[in-house]
């Protein structure tokens, strides 16, 4: 029996993003930044939106409106007093309202909302699998070099800069990370589930890591183990291809409470 | 002239407006332990964050030996219980630091026992030294510490200074720290700093010890507490805001 090609596809684009995210989303559980990808994700919608006004990819324009946002929200977190989850707060739904008034002036234009919402992995293209394939590859590549200079910023940031580390650079580099694969996961889980795929595994991972990079490599392999629970599922079962991958990693996180903490 | 490691001339720092430095000047030299004391808000801490280049002040200059290698151990460090980090790791996050050196360097503050151990796991005072190994993996020519004996019991904290002294002479590096703790460290210092926000008297402890500022700003703790509590300049309002009062200033003090 050979894999359709529409199933391959899902599977590949879902694994490369499995795979990176486990480390990315380490980061965001030990620095608290579950907020800021969902905010990113939400801002997503606004991309497709001018993308498709605009006349360019769709996936071009979400990577851009994510990398974007991310830099608005730097300065404005340096500009002005209100707290980092009010501005976010501001700008997530500012932004996916903004995207769906967009999307309504666009009659002619008649795209698939719960796709962009919940994810349409199951129709991932060639040409998607490679922007996600080449997306994800290059924030592994760059994610090598900046480890240890970002778990040392996590620990602690002035003494991180006493040591010379270039810690507004090296945090901004972080959030551009989590932008990137925020745009190339929209197609796969869909905006409103985004982050679950980078928190939901880390999280899962980090009762049984003994080290930064334990926890990192476990959540990418509980990550690839959700998505093929998801896409076996939605094979078998005719579910929603985005929420099942959810699901099964939701499943692994309770899992793994009911397995004994290893002893330190 | 001398060794100068950092001089600070006329530094000057305002937060909104209100000035929490005022006109300090600060000489430190190679091979000296400078301790700053002051009640709470006297600007030590900010003072320790102008040394450190956290900190631009709003007047004044500050001058650096070139390429001057601090070693810092801050106040406090509080890791993400979900960052699975053992001490050893830790002290690897500075730059090209090997597990022989961080080893090294555990064994001399002496707490090579919690070298596996996961950071959040260990006591304050094993958590002090094991800031204060990382700060010397620098290989610091000026240390800056930020109340290194905080959550440290007496015994414990006498024993503390004597080490920083001990790293003093074997590294010859200068030492920068802040303490509430005036008697331990009269005699673990060399010269004396009496901070609140200005330069209230400095110089060595016996001479500070004697100066009519230090006892304004100390009272009677000034000169029987080992563990001091400071009297006020100032009295609180019922909101915990700050009433100033005028404060006594000594033959020394140029405002």
């Amino acid at each position: 029996m050979t894999m359709p090609d529409f199933l391959l596809h899902a599977l590949l684009a879902g694994l490369a993003l499995a795979l990176v995210a486990g480390p990315l989303g380490s980061f965001v559980v030990w620095r608290r930044m579950a907020y800021f990808g969902d905010t990113l994700s939400h801002a997503a919608l606004f991309g497709v939106a001018i993308g498709l006004l605009l006349d360019i990819s769709p996936t071009l324009a979400v990577t851009v409106g994510c990398l974007l946002l991310a830099l608005l929200l730097v300065t404005l977190q340096q500009r002005q007093p209100l707290a980092s989850d009010t501005l976010l707060g501001i700008l997530a739904h500012s932004t996916l309202s903004l995207g769906l008034v967009t999307l309504s002036f666009m009659p002619e234009v008649r795209i698939d909302l719960m796709s962009y919402l919940f994810g349409d992995l199951l129709a991932v293209s060639r040409e998607d699998l490679y922007w996600i394939v080449a997306g994800s590859a290059l924030v592994l590549l760059i994610l090598v070099p900046l480890w240890r200079p970002l778990l040392a910023i996590t620990v602690h940031e002035e003494l991180a800069r006493v040591e010379g580390l270039p810690v507004a650079a090296i945090r901004l580099a972080l959030m551009l990370l989590i932008a990137l694969v925020i745009a190339v996961a929209m197609k796969i889980v869909g905006v409103l589930l985004i982050t679950s795929l980078l928190i939901i595994p880390a999280a899962a991972a980090q009762r049984h890591a003994r080290t930064p990079e334990q926890m990192a490599l476990g959540a990418s392999l509980l990550g690839l183990l959700a998505v093929c629970g998801g896409l076996s599922l939605s094979w078998f079962q005719d579910t929603p291809a985005g929420p099942s991958i959810v699901v099964c990693a939701a499943a692994l996180f309770l899992l793994s409470f009911l397995l004994r903490r290893r002893a330190v | 002239m001398s060794d100068s490691l950092i001089r600070l001339h006329d530094v000057t720092v305002q937060f909104a407006g209100q000035a929490v430095l005022e006109g300090v000047n600060l000489d430190l030299q190679a091979g000296e332990i400078v301790t700053l004391i002051g009640p709470n808000g006297a600007g030590k801490t900010t003072l320790v964050r102008v040394v450190l280049g956290l900190l631009r002040p709003s007047q004044g200059s500050v001058w650096r030996q070139s390429r001057l290698r601090i070693g810092y151990m801050p106040q406090k460090l509080s890791v993400e219980a979900t960052l699975p980090l053992s001490v050893l790791r830790f002290l690897r996050l500075v730059a090209g630091v090997g597990r022989a050196e961080a080893e090294a360097a555990l064994a001399e503050v002496g707490a090579e026992q919690v070298l596996n151990s996961p950071l959040q796991a260990i006591s304050g005072g094993e958590l002090q030294r094991v800031l204060l190994a990382r700060a010397l993996l620098r290989k610091p020519q000026l240390l800056v510490l930020d109340e290194p004996v905080q959550g440290v019991d007496v015994a414990g904290q006498a024993e503390l200074y004597r080490l920083i002294g001990r790293l003093r002479e074997r590294y010859g590096c200068g030492v920068l720290m802040v303490s509430h703790d005036l008697h331990l460290v009269m005699s673990a210092t060399d010269q004396v700093i009496c901070l609140n926000r200005h330069v209230c008297c400095s110089g060595h402890p016996e001479q500070v010890g004697a100066d009519p500022a230090f006892h304004a700003l100390f009272g009677q703790d000034a000169r029987s507490l080992a563990v001091y509590q400071h009297h006020h300049d100032h009295q609180h309002d019922l909101h915990g805001g700050v009433v100033l009062t005028p404060h006594v200033h000594g033959p020394h003090c140029k405002h």
